[in-house]
């Protein structure tokens, strides 16, 4: 039999990439669930202000600390007679924000770096690992603030800080898939008709690692949430009047016994978020077999 | 790879991660731009006051004497610097607030073990049934629940509510402790057991599918004789070791449960100093929990040796 009725040519020895692609991902319970949940809270977020009645930082003070169900504030208020039901929806936005954008770039980085560490090896691979090795002395949440309180509270400065050590578990995942993929027979196919390292790396192997990472980002969108909330609670993050789950609770403290909603429900709406999260980061990961 | 080349490696490597340690602690001030006695001081600060710390901190001096200074005093000396704060030797005012985060730790560690060995176990013997999706369900909300909340929930049901446990500090006696730290180490513990009994579960599973254990089964010893000794046995290993990694993340939560609690740990500390910009506060705080979750990741890796007799070095 021919090369060509094998259909096996070098053009389309280049193309021979997409085990992940070829799966379909299915649509299991635990995702189906996240998905759904995770789809009303971006509704919320989208729509905050036509589904809340109040401004989130409007102050009346002949409302305050009223309790849930409320005529008018379902949620009830806050010591300033904040609506907390606009509070919490507004929060939303910020919340999955910085779920987002502290993911985003430690993945797009470490997904990069893992790959290139793992393919090329050598020294670029031990200077990496090292780099890893020391900043994972660090408990996550101590180097976070100690960054924190050098950058100055703030959106931006969480990015940073948790971006400094965000990015090692995708960086961990692509390089141990990379590993495991380099001596593969397509690899070493593209190899032979002369792809470049650059190539071989973004077409080839990108595309067979990158899923086990893209289901960490999940866990990685939990984390990050969390972490901005105790931030934000501990007074490192976004700075009051501004709307946070994990700001909210800290304010409520100190009203325990006159208004637990004032604590309770922001926790809730946290607890939602990433409980929607980790479902789809289930899901997924059953989906392939995990 | 015998074991003591094993230990040898496992040291040198400690040593450079204790290296660079400190040059991420020591590089972070001065690698941003700007004078690092206004960061610290804020932009407010009288050009005086900022000459003044800059003597102080060493700042005014070449940049390798710095960090020699700041290592040879630190590590040979124990001499981390003044606070700027309380004006009292670093050293002093952090060491002195350590035992209670570790004891808040340990015993979150021990509540942890008797919790992930009820439920992993209970979980998996139960596989697929209503237990099992239970405690699965349960702890996916222990996994996602943000711990500073979790920890104002049990203030108000058990301390205020009920006033069945104190809501802050931590007592004068043992005993006292025991019972004051209940509620910020539970905290802890539960989602700290998250992690672990997912993992306990699927090593227990594997486990129970082994020939060996069908062997056990074959010779008619008791199903809970077979569990204990057989099962658990191998299925605990890699428990243990994920255990031993997640002290960094313990230390991390124990930091934020400690201003939930009131309890004057390194936390407190932490937080406290912060806000003040009592920069050689923070950098030995942040030194010291390294330290503390390097030499614990080297004691779960050594140990898993003696665990395990058929573990080899790679």
């Amino acid at each position: 039999m021919s090369e060509k009725a094998l259909g096996v040519g070098p053009a389309q020895l280049t193309r021979v990439t997409p085990v992940v692609r070829a799966r379909k991902v299915r649509l299991n319970s635990t995702l189906l669930t996240g998905l759904g949940l995770l789809g009303l809270v971006v509704l919320v977020a989208i729509a905050a202000p036509l589904l809340t009645p109040y401004d989130p930082i409007a102050q009346q003070f002949t409302e305050s600390f009223l309790p849930p169900f409320s005529p008018g504030h379902i949620l009830g208020t806050d010591n300033f007679g904040r609506d907390i039901w606009s509070r919490i929806a507004y929060s939303t936005r910020l919340d999955l924000q910085i779920g987002l954008l502290s993911v985003l770039f430690p993945f797009i980085f470490g997904g990069l770096m893992g790959i290139a560490t793992g393919y090329l090896g050598g020294k670029l691979d031990t200077f990496l690992m090292r780099i890893v090795d020391v900043l994972m002395a660090f408990p996550f949440l101590i180097l976070v603030i100690a960054i924190m309180s050098i950058l100055g509270p703030g959106l931006t400065n969480l990015y940073i800080a948790v971006g400094v050590v965000g990015w090692i578990p995708y960086a961990r995942i692509t390089r141990g898939e990379t590993l495991a993929t380099r001596h593969l027979e397509y690899v070493l196919a593209a190899r032979t008709i002369g792809c470049s390292s650059g190539r071989i790396m973004l077409r080839h192997i990108l595309p067979n690692v990158i899923a086990p990472a893209l289901i960490y980002v999940f866990t990685g969108m939990v984390l990050a949430i969390l972490t901005g909330a105790t931030l934000s609670f501990l007074g490192l993050g976004p700075q009051p009047p501004t709307p946070e789950w994990g700001a909210m609770i800290a304010e409520g403290r100190q009203f325990l016994l006159l208004a637990w909603w004032m604590t309770t429900l922001p926790g809730l709406a946290l607890l939602v978020v990433g409980v929607a999260l980790s479902l789809i980061g289930d899901g997924l990961a059953e989906n392939r077999g995990g | 790879m015998g074991r003591a080349a094993y230990i040898r490696r496992r040291l040198i490597l400690m040593a450079f991660v204790l290296f660079g340690v400190t040059v991420v602690i020591f590089g972070m001030v001065r690698i941003l731009p700007g004078d690092p006695a206004f960061l610290i001081l804020g932009d407010r600060a009288t050009d005086q006051k900022a000459a003044e710390l800059r003597q102080q901190l060493g700042l005014n001096r070449p940049f390798l004497e710095q960090y020699w200074m700041f290592v040879s005093a630190g590590f040979a000396h124990g001499d981390m610097g003044q606070s700027l704060l309380y004006r009292q030797p670093v050293g002093d005012l952090v060491l002195t607030r350590v035992p209670i985060t570790l004891a808040l730790a340990g015993y979150a560690m021990g509540l942890a073990a008797i919790i992930t060995l009820t439920f992993g176990i209970t979980a998996a013997v139960n596989k697929g049934r209503w237990p099992d999706q239970l405690i699965r369900v349960g702890f996916l909300f222990a996994l996602t629940t943000p711990n500073f909340w979790f920890g104002i929930l049990l203030i108000l049901l058990f301390g205020l509510t009920l006033h069945w446990f104190p809501v802050a500090g931590f007592g004068e006696t043992f005993p006292q402790h025991v019972w004051y730290l209940f509620l910020p180490a539970l905290t802890l513990a539960l989602q700290l057991s998250a992690v672990l009994i997912r993992n306990l579960r699927g090593q227990i599973i594997q486990t129970l599918r082994s020939d060996y254990v069908r062997t056990a089964h074959a010779k008619g010893l008791s199903e809970r004789l077979v569990l204990l000794r057989h099962v658990l046995r191998n299925a605990l290993l890699s428990t243990v070791t994920i255990f031993g990694l997640q002290f960094g993340f313990l230390v991390g939560g124990a930091i934020v449960i400690e201003t939930v609690f009131a309890l004057p740990g390194t936390g407190q500390l932490l937080i406290q100093s912060i806000t003040a910009r009592d920069y050689p506060v923070v950098q030995a705080i942040t030194v010291v929990s390294a330290v503390l979750v390097i030499v614990v990741n080297l004691v779960v890796d050594l140990s898993y040796s003696f665990l395990d007799p058929r573990v080899t070095y790679e």
